[in-house]
This record gives C-alpha cells, sequence and structure tokens, in this order.
C-alpha cells in the first residue's frame, strides 16, 4: 500500500514524480510515451498544478492509454479499447469542475473508436483529448492501423500496406475541435507548449503526438534505432502553414506540424447546462 | 408528481420505467434510438433537465452504455435502455462494468431476433444473453416484470440491487409489457426503498474485489481512484499476470453476488406445495399463464405457478421446491426455449414440457398452455 499512496512530499523543481504514484510506466526502452508523460507533467507543473487533484484521467486500451493509468496520481478511469471519450463525456458533463482529460492510441481513437472522436469534436464537448500516434497498434504487437503512412512494412502488411493513412489533427479540426494540434516526440518544448494552452482552453481540444515505437513500428519498418526514428520526425515536419502552400506531391511523405484550429464555440457543457436552466423555467 | 400521497395512473411499461428511474435517484440516462424502448429515453429527456439530471442520445450504444458507466464514477445513478442489437453492442461495456463493479441499469426491452428480426415484435430470445453475454466468468443480475406496476417496481430494484452490489443489474422486460397500457399505483414517497452505494472514509484505500461489497468513491472526492477492467488489486493497481491477484478478484465478484443469491432471487408462488403438474414462466408469457390455471383448476387438476421476477441468479430452489410434487412442469416461453434447460437441470426428476412460440410477436396463448398441462405421458426435449 506504501507504494501506492506515499504522500507526495513537496518537491520545489518539476519531476514527474511529483505527481506519479511509485509505479514505473511499463514502456519499453525508447519508447516515445515517456516522452510524451514528461511534456504532460512538465506543462502541468508549470501552469502551477501542485498535484492533479483537479484532473480526471480516462483511457482505452492500447500503451498510450497506459500513460495514465494507474501511473499518475490522480483519478484515472481505463475503459475498454476505442470507449474512453464517451466515458470522458459523461464525467465532464456531471463534474463541469474538473479537467477531463483522455490519453489514448492512434488505434484507440480514430480506428476502433474514431466514432466517438469524430461526435465530441461535432458537440464541442469539453475535453482534452491527447493521442499517441506511433503509427501502429502497437500493444498488440505493430499490426497496420489507419495511421500507417502507405507502403509501411508491418506485421499484417509484410509487402507494406495499401491504405491512405488519416489526418486526425486536420479531421478535428473539420469536425468542430475549439483547439487541434500535432506535434512530435523530436519537438518536446512545442508539444509542451501546446499542452499547456491547451489545458487552458474550453471545449474539445485534441494534441496528436507523432511518438516513436522502436519495437513494434520501428524495426519493421527499417529503422534501426530510435535516433534514426526521431530524425525522420525532424527531417520530414512541415509546419501546418508552410504546408498549406505545398502541392499533393510536395507533402508526400511529410509530417504536417503545428495548429490546425483555435477557435471559440460553446461548449457542450454551456449548452447543456443552459438548455436544462430553460427547461426549469418553463415550469412543469 | 405527487410524493407524499399514492397515486394511479394510466402507463405504458416503457413509462413506468421512466417514472420509476427518476424515483429510484437516476440523474443520467444515455442511449440510442431503437424499438421497442424508445419511449424510455424520450420520457428521460423529458424529465431529467427538471430534476437537474443530464440525458444524452449518444452516437451508438458503445457510447450509451461507456457514458453510463462514467456517471457511475461521479457518483450519479445512471440507466440505459435498449433492445436486442443494441444490448449486444453493450455486452463488452456490461463486462467492463462486472468487472470493475460499477452499478447502473441496463433495460433490454426485448423485440425478436436474431439480427434485426421482427424489430417491433414481442420476443423474450435474450434470456440467456442477458445471462452470458458478455465474456468470460460472471454473475449477470437480471429482473423480469410481467405487468407495468411490475415495471415500476422492479426498475427501483433493479436501482437498489446495483447500488447494494455494485454491479450493473439488467431490467429485461418485452415489447408487449413495455407498451401494454395499465392502472399503477405508485406509492408514497416513504413507503419507497431507496438504496444507495457504500461510500468510503476518508481513510479507506481498498475498493475492489473485498470479500465484501467494497466501498465506491467517486472522481473528484481525492481518491485518486484508479478504475480498470484489467485485473487489479483492492487497491485498483493492475496486475495482467498474476493468477492469485486473478482468481482472488474474479471469485471475490462473483461471490458477492452468488452468496447473495438467496436475497437476490425473487419468485411468485402459486400453490407450490400442493400441486400435481407445475409451470414456470416468466414476463409476458405468465399472462396467458394465469387464466390457463383457471381454466385447468376447474377441471380438478392441481397445479403450482412459479413466476420469476428473478431470473439470474436463477431461483433454484423455488424450482425445486415445485419440482418435488409436480409430475411434470410446463415452461412457456416466447423463444425456441432457454429458461426451459434451466428448469430441465433443477427440476432432474421430472419431465418438463416447454411450450415454444416465436414470429409476429404472437403471444403464447392460455388454451397453448391449457393444452400442455392437460396432455398425457412424458415429452422429453
Ligand atoms: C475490442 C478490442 N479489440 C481488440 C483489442 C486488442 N488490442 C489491445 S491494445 C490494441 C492496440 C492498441 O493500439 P493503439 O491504440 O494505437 O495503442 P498503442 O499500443 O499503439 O499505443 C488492440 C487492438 C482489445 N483490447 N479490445
Ligand atoms: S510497443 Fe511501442 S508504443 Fe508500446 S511501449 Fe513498446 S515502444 Fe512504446
Ligand atoms: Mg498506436
Amino acid at each position: 500500500m506504501q507504494k501506492y499512496w506515499k504522500e507526495v512530499v513537496k518537491i520545489t523543481e518539476f519531476s514527474v514524480q511529483k505527481y506519479m504514484r511509485s509505479l514505473r510506466q511499463p514502456f519499453c526502452p525508447g519508447c516515445g510515451l515517456f516522452s510524451l508523460t514528461h511534456a504532460f507533467l512538465k506543462a502541468v507543473y508549470e501552469l502551477g498544478y501542485e498535484n492533479l487533484s483537479k484532473f480526471v484521467f480516462c483511457s482505452g486500451i492500447g500503451c498510450s492509454s497506459w500513460i495514465p493509468s494507474p501511473y499518475f496520481m490522480a483519478d484515472s478511469i481505463h475503459t475498454l479499447h476505442g470507449r474512453s471519450i464517451p466515458v470522458a463525456t459523461s464525467i465532464k458533463l456531471l463534474r463541469p469542475d474538473l479537467n477531463v482529460v483522455v490519453f489514448g492510441g492512434d488505434g484507440d481513437i480514430v480506428g476502433i473508436g474514431l466514432n466517438h472522436f469524430i461526435h465530441a469534436a461535432r458537440r464541442n464537448t469539453d475535453i482534452l483529448v491527447i493521442m499517441g500516434n506511433n503509427m501502429v497498434y502497437g500493444m498488440t504487437g505493430g499490426q497496420v492501423a489507419p495511421t500507417t503512412p502507405l507502403k509501411t512494412r508491418t506485421t499484417t502488411t509484410p509487402y507494406g500496406s495499401f491504405e491512405y493513412p488519416l489526418d486526425a489533427a486536420k479531421l478535428a479540426a473539420v469536425a468542430g475541435a475549439s483547439y487541434s494540434a500535432r506535434w512530435t516526440t523530436a519537438h518536446p518544448k512545442e508539444l509542451k507548449e501546446a499542452l499547456k494552452k491547451a489545458i487552458g482552453l474550453d471545449g474539445f481540444r485534441f494534441i496528436e503526438v507523432i511518438t516513436q515505437c522502436p519495437t513494434a513500428f520501428g524495426r519493421k519498418a527499417g529503422f534501426r534505432n530510435v535516433g534514426e526514428m526521431l530524425k525522420w520526425f525532424k527531417d520530414s515536419a512541415v509546419l501546418v502553414q508552410q504546408a498549406d502552400k505545398m502541392d499533393q506531391e510536395e507533402l508526400e511523405g511529410k509530417i504536417v506540424i503545428g495548429e490546425f484550429v483555435e477557435r471559440k464555440r460553446a461548449t457542450l457543457v454551456e449548452n447543456v447546462y443552459a438548455i436544462m436552466k430553460e427547461a426549469q423555467r418553463n415550469g412543469k | 408528481m405527487h410524493e407524499d400521497e399514492e397515486k394511479t395512473y394510466f402507463w405504458s411499461g416503457n413509462e413506468a420505467c421512466a417514472e420509476a428511474a427518476i424515483i429510484a435517484g437516476c440523474r443520467f440516462f444515455a442511449g440510442y434510438p431503437i424499438s421497442p424502448a424508445n419511449e424510455i429515453a424520450e420520457l428521460m429527456a423529458k424529465k431529467l433537465p427538471k430534476a437537474n439530471g443530464i440525458f444524452m442520445q449518444m452516437e451508438d450504444e458503445l457510447a450509451s452504455i461507456g457514458a453510463v458507466m462514467g456517471a457511475s464514477w461521479c457518483g450519479v445513478k445512471a440507466m440505459t435502455a435498449t433492445s436486442g442489437p443494441g444490448f449486444s453492442l453493450m455486452q463488452e461495456t456490461i463486462g467492463w462494468g462486472f468487472m470493475t463493479e460499477t452499478p447502473c441499469v441496463i433495460v433490454d426491452v426485448q423485440r425478436l431476433g436474431p439480427g434485426t428480426g421482427q424489430a417491433t415484435k414481442c420476443g423474450q430470445g435474450d434470456v440467456m444473453q442477458a445471462r452470458w453475454g458478455t465474456h468470460s466468468d460472471y454473475m449477470a443480475i437480471v429482473l423480469s416484470p410481467n405487468s407495468v406496476q411490475e415495471t415500476f417496481e422492479l426498475t427501483i430494484r433493479a436501482f437498489n440491487l446495483s447500488e447494494k452490489y455494485r454491479t450493473p443489474v439488467i431490467l429485461l422486460t418485452d415489447e408487449t409489457i413495455a407498451h401494454v397500457r395499465e392502472r399503477i399505483t405508485v406509492p408514497k414517497k416513504e413507503r419507497i426503498e431507496i438504496i444507495d452505494r457504500k461510500k468510503p472514509t476518508p481513510k479507506d484505500r481498498r475498493f475492489f474485489g473485498l470479500e465484501d461489497i467494497a466501498p465506491m468513491p467517486a472522481v473528484g472526492e481525492g481518491f485518486n481512484v484508479a478504475v480498470t477492467a484489467s485485473t487489479h488489486n483492492e487497491y485498483g493497481i493492475r496486475f495482467t499476470a498474476d493468477p492469485l491477484i486473478h482468481r482472488r478478484l474474479v471469485e471475490n465478484i462473483n461471490n458477492k453476488i452468488r452468496k447473495n443469491a438467496s436475497e437476490i432471487e425473487d419468485v411468485e408462488r402459486y400453490n407450490v406445495e400442493d400441486c400435481q403438474v407445475g409451470v414456470v414462466s416468466y414476463g409476458c408469457t405468465s399472462r396467458g399463464v394465469y387464466e390457463a390455471i383457471k381454466e385447468v383448476e376447474k377441471r380438478g387438476v392441481k397445479i403450482g405457478h412459479i413466476r420469476l421476477k428473478t431470473l439470474w441468479p436463477f431461483p433454484e430452489k423455488a424450482v425445486r421446491d415445485l419440482a418435488k410434487n409436480s409430475e411434470k412442469i410446463i415452461v412457456p416461453e416466447m423463444n425456441l426455449g432457454q429458461i426451459f434447460y434451466e428448469v430441465k437441470r433443477v427440476a432432474c426428476n421430472v419431465d418438463v414440457v416447454p411450450v415454444n412460440k416465436i414470429g409476429g410477436g404472437e403471444l403464447i396463448t392460455p388454451e397453448e398452455i391449457f393444452a400442455k398441462i392437460l396432455e398425457g405421458g412424458s415429452q422429453d426435449n
């Protein structure tokens, strides 16, 4: 029990331990999800949160979904594969005072759970969704995902994938998100800043994080080590403003990064409670 | 609704279900349109906002049941209502609810399947699905009303059982009961027992898989509760390989229902001690049984009747009592035989005779039951 509920000693400098149980996240060496965890908790720290008591974390199934559960010293609900967003939705509606943050993988959020993702953006549901996009189903061993680039070799595309990948950050923007951005683990500072910004905004916020999975993606796709993958992220990254001026051919193989949308629109919580008030005013 | 005096209404089963849910304290409903359950959602959409509750029509049944689970972890009583196809989609999350010990109520207004079958017609084909619909070892609590009045009562009981045992509870109604309009009496508020889940004291840290029912915190209460349907210890910490932790968890959450089965099981008994022929029935089908019994008794045949209000855990003792005296037991069902096999398992020394009917929502008539009761000789299936 000591292990799970150590009294958090006041740590004034930043350390991820400040916000975590004394358990190590079980990711492979070199996994980008360590960087994502770090960036998120650093953002929380820099925003001045002493602890995570004002947060609730929801996640699905997959490596990325393990980021908060049960490692964060916080309320965390580890749901089913693809189903974190509906659970997060009702939690936010019933506890509008809490920051509801969803962590999930690309398979979880925009594969099996895509329906919920689009509808949450459409409703402008007041949640922050952070998607670790390693371009495969990592936990199950690296099968092709809706985010895998064309022609990539995975365990279920041994001759290269023959499908076009989904642009999740763009989709969120089109579907009605208040904020949508994409960064990579090779851009830790920008990622942290985006997280800080997104935590502070209202409505549906989406941050897609291209993250290296050396174990399930890198090996099959032909990368020899983590360094090569990070170099790939850096070299092929193009800012969205720049990408807008490029044609299809020039964009081939690029990773478009930056902010895809930022807009103000009444949120689901605001709309639900406004209608509730009206219903109550109009008597029985 | 008047709360301090008894009142009568003329409601359909679906209306009674929604009204009862509000009285039971339900303040969150999520659902997806489907016949013949729609009226429940429509009434909840109307009533909840006025009661400071929230109604959400979600994008599908997967989302609906997910939202219900999230609501429950906010400390709010929550419900969804659906029918066969939607109930199928919800199964994975019902298992999640069982494994995380999340109280909630799932109403399945049965229609005819398999597949989309006859979407607006009555059936009783989901009995086994309600028991075994999700994967692996679990205990389902399933209640089955046979009137509007009883839909009201069992909806409240469904919430009470779910809160008491910290588990999803299924109210299994059917198209006939859902749509028939009947006079119903709503008792005074103080005459209705409402049970709320046990909350932790500030020092509690063990919230899962205890031998007794563990207290349930809500998010935002400062407990840092870690909820997972992967195997976990009593603190909610995941252990995906340890055999002992898995065994203890799954045995305990099964046992909390198994050990209390006699309290959960509820049947209506008629002349069980002194009968030659027995009938076991449930839901809409039982209504024909009453008439058949009257006719049979006119001919001097002594008949006993067990009507199951709890389908699962299966009321074994009651059926065994009936089997003690009966030469044969008739089991009418609007499916091709489901509870029949349970009765056969329990009443192994007696002839168990099914009466089955499916299609078009046609009910099993009193005459059909009557004929089977008087039929001589044995029939085995
Ligand atoms: C309904 C269901 N289907 C399949 C699985 C198996 N499964 C577990 S994790 C996973 C892949 C997760 O991939 P992703 O969401 O991208 O997360 P990653 O591990 O890559 O971070 C799958 C398919 C499951 N748990 N549930
Ligand atoms: S399989 Fe990939 S994503 Fe999962 S922990 Fe290992 S490196 Fe990270
Ligand atoms: Mg993935």
